[in-house]
């Protein structure tokens, strides 16, 4: 395993894992365990490399599983990796699509964007961050996208705005045939929101608590056009515009206080 | 058998059962006839000469007894605890006519913990290398029995294992309190003994695939991957927080081991008044799993009578001392949440029994009458069906039913050289049944190596 920070919060992690490498696809994750009292986590297999065998993971620290992630060093192992699960992106020749991406999104975003860009479509990246600082790996959108627009919350970089503002000048001028959106819950509702008049097929990548990620536990299901599906073999991706993003945004907070107490003990034994 | 106080087991995870003591289990094995056509034999999924190892037992030659039954069931000491004995060997005993069984289950129990208590394992005889290599994908009852009798034939068997934990339900499903994660660990180290490989975090079907394994000079595959995906009421507010699958909230106490949050990582909800839907052996262990995470009321809700609870009895037994409340004849029709959209209460509705149909069973009727319970947490424990992950990365395999592997009497699948057993190819059944489905299966995979 290789690590490195490429912002702040966020971690790139380069691990030796070839039998995932060998069969990773554009949509599909891993699921970790740290070490014997770990949680189970799922992390986006954002780039992969058959010939060297590894897969790389970008991780934003948000609680005490990936804060303890961001601990390890190069060279240390982790116990238990998974992979690759759930159900691949479906790519086929669309024309022109639109990946929109909010934060660490974009881990899940640039496989896709590869696997779209080797089926000849012309592709849009639309990158959203808060600041500058917090924007990952713009360069590697660049190499492959036709085109990248970028909007920051606070105006630090690119467009000052919301990603939505940019995809709604796109859709307004241009035809679309396709646009993914990943990021947090409220951007991706609100894209889908946004694109649902035009009647602009979307997709999103859901991001419910998983437990094995086998489809053996329920944990991760989400209600989609009023049914119950299971995002970890049935998704993580689907039609944006049958989502019940509420349900999910209710259920992601579901262990919100066992989460806080969890990182404040961690926090309170690493001073130590 | 011995079991602990009500009051104080149900505040601790610690085994329920403490078994037979030495002087009772000689005594209880003397109460058997040594039938010459032996009833209770036929009664047992994988056949164990069961008044041959009680023989031994009654001359307390212990580790004969368990010799005997190790020639036909590698984990005896899962079975004595988990088979639903009432039902099978037990059920059949010539002695239950007239008074009590001989409680086989208890006296197989004994001999396998004797062995534990000398700190030693006893392994069989296994035949020199063939040099076949066999893959096992699950590492549940149905897969371990497989690895087991083909590495003693000689085979060069590797398990590989989706989860962290080799056991599959064993280790997953079923709790601490009736089945020791120790009890587990040991039966598995005694089939890695005969040489076997476990490989874990190998989700087959994603993480490598059947073909691969082919090339790779495997020269027969078994899937015993179980039935590991819950099913659901399809009742509106399933979606609440709070409402459990059964298997997740199984999975996180005893794979996760949430109850010790947060020590462990993997967090549980404790609630105060948690209704458990369902009747079977995964509705009693909710329940009292439930129950020891501190829950003050525990409902079992269950939408036929009593008498048709498909759990083990002596699971239904101990729930009740435990204090668990149990609501019969009650079909949940709707799960009401808050503002917040987090259970409150579950409206259930009343049924009755109707007079047997052609199959001769009763079935639950609708009467009209709806009552609400008030609740914070609902655990769904209706069943499981079969995972998609496999089964479905296999081109041509014939399937029955919701996604089941059709295999015949001997666990031969329609294609060549892949063989099925246990729960995913009979759908949700017991422990023994998946471990006889096994047995049968390594036959007839040492019998297509071996171009018999
Ligand atoms: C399919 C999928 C792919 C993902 N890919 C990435 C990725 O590439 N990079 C990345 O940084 N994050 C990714 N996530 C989110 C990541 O799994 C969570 O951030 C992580 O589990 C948080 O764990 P924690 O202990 O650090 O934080 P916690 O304090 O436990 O939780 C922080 C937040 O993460 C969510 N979360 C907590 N536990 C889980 C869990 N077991 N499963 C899913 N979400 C959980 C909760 O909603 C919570 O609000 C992905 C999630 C899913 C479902
Ligand atoms: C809570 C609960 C309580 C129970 N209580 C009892 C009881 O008291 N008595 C009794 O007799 N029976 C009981 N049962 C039923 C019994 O446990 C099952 O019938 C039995 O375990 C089935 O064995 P199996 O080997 O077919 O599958 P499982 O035990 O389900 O094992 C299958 C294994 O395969 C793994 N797997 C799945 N997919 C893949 C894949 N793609 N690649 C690799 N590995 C994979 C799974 O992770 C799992 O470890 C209970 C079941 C549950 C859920
Ligand atoms: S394995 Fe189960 S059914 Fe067979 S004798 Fe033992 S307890 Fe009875
Ligand atoms: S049927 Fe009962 S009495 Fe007869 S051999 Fe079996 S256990 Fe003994
Ligand atoms: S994470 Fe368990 S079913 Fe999806």
């Amino acid at each position: 395993m290789k690590k490195q920070t490429i912002a702040p919060e966020v971690d790139m992690m380069v691990v030796n894992a070839p039998l995932i490498a060998n069969h990773a696809k554009a949509g599909n994750f891993v699921v970790m365990r740290l070490h014997e009292k770990g949680e189970r986590i799922p992390l986006t297999i954002a780039d992969s490399n058959k010939d060297a065998g590894t897969i790389t993971l970008l991780f934003q620290k948000t609680g005490k599983t990936t804060e303890e992630l961001g601990m390890l060093n190069s060279g240390d192992e982790i116990r238990d990796i998974a992979g690759p699960l759930g159900h691949p992106t479906p790519v086929k020749k669309y024309g022109h699509c639109v990946l929109v991406g909010g934060g660490i999104g974009v881990a899940t975003l640039y496989p896709i964007l590869k696997a779209l860009k080797a089926r000849n479509n012309k592709v849009t990246a639309i990158l959203g961050a808060r600041t500058k600082e917090l924007l990952v790996w713009e360069e590697n959108f660049r190499e492959f996208s036709n085109e990248v627009l970028v909007a920051t919350d606070d105006g630090s970089y690119g467009r000052k705005g919301l990603v939505t503002d940019a995809l709604k000048d796109i859709i307004d001028h241009r035809s679309v045939a396709l646009v993914i959106a990943v990021g947090p819950i409220r951007m991706m509702q609100a894209v889908s929101e946004l694109t649902r008049p035009y009647g602009i097929k979307t997709m999103v990548s859901l991001n419910p608590i998983m437990v094995e990620g086998t489809g053996m536990c329920g944990a991760c299901r989400v209600n989609v056009a009023g049914k119950t599906r299971f995002a970890c073999i049935e998704g993580p991706e689907f039609d944006g515009h049958e989502v019940d993003f509420n349900g999910l945004g209710s259920r992601l907070v579901f262990y919100k206080k066992e989460e806080e107490v969890s990182l404040k003990r961690f926090k309170r034994k690493c001073k130590k | 058998m011995r079991y602990r106080n009500p009051e104080k087991r149900k505040a601790d995870f610690k085994e329920v059962s403490l078994g037979l003591t030495e002087r009772q289990a000689v005594k209880e094995a003397a109460r058997c006839l040594q039938c010459k056509k032996p009833r209770c034999i036929a009664g047992c999924p994988v056949e164990i000469d069961i008044p041959k190892f009680i023989s031994f037992v009654k001359e307390k030659d212990y580790l004969g007894g368990l010799r005997t039954i190790r020639e036909f069931n590698m984990l005896p000491a899962i079975c004595g605890r988990v088979c639903p004995q009432e039902t099978q060997c037990q059920g059949m005993c010539i002695l239950g006519k007239k008074s009590k069984p001989v409680s086989i289950g208890s006296i197989e129990r004994f001999v396998a913990d004797y062995e534990v208590s000398l700190g030693r394992i006893d392994l069989p005889d296994i035949k020199p290398s063939n040099g076949h290599k066999v893959a096992v994908i699950g590492s549940g009852p149905a897969g371990l029995t497989v690895a087991a009798d083909l590495a003693k034939l000689g085979y060069d068997i590797t398990v590989f294992e989706a989860l962290h934990e080799a056991g599959g339900v064993l280790a997953y499903g079923i709790p601490e309190f009736r089945l020791p994660k120790k009890t587990i660990q040991r039966e598995i180290e005694f089939v890695k003994g005969l040489g076997v490989r476990i490989l874990l975090n190998r989700v087959i079907g994603k993480t490598q695939t059947i073909d691969e394994f082919f090339n790779d000079g495997f020269k027969a595959i078994f899937i015993g991957v179980g039935a590991g995906a819950p099913k659901y009421l399809g009742i509106p507010g399933e979606n609440l927080n709070n409402v459990y699958f059964a298997s997740e909230f199984l999975t996180r106490v005893n794979l996760m081991k949430a109850h010790h949050f947060p020590v462990y990582d993997t967090p549980v909800k404790k609630a105060r008044k948690v209704a458990v839907i369902g009747g079977g052996n995964v509705a009693m262990d909710s329940a009292r799993t439930a129950l020891r995470l501190g829950a003050e009321r525990v409902y079992i809700v269950y939408r036929r009578s009593e008498r048709e609870l498909p759990s083990r009895h002596e699971e239904i037994e101990n729930a009740k001392e435990e204090g668990i409340r149990f609501r019969f004849l009650s079909d949940p029709r709707v799960i009401l949440g808050n503002d917040a959209g987090w259970v409150r209460a579950i409206r259930c509705e009343k049924m009755r029994l109707s007079d047997p149909d052609e199959s001769g069973r009763k079935r639950p009727e609708p009467t009209g009458k709806e009552f609400t319970i008030s609740v914070d947490q609902v655990i769904m424990a209706i069943g499981q069906t079969s995972n998609p992950i496999l089964v479905r990365s296999i081109k041509g395999l014939k399937l029955w039913g919701d996604g089941y592997i059709g295999i015949d009497r001997e666990g031969r699948t329609n294609l060549k050289g892949i063989f099925a057993g246990g729960d995913i190819s009979t759908g949700a059944a017991t422990v023994i049944s998946a471990m006889g489905a096994g047995k049968r299966a390594a036959r007839s995979i040492d019998e297509y190596i071996m171009g018999r």
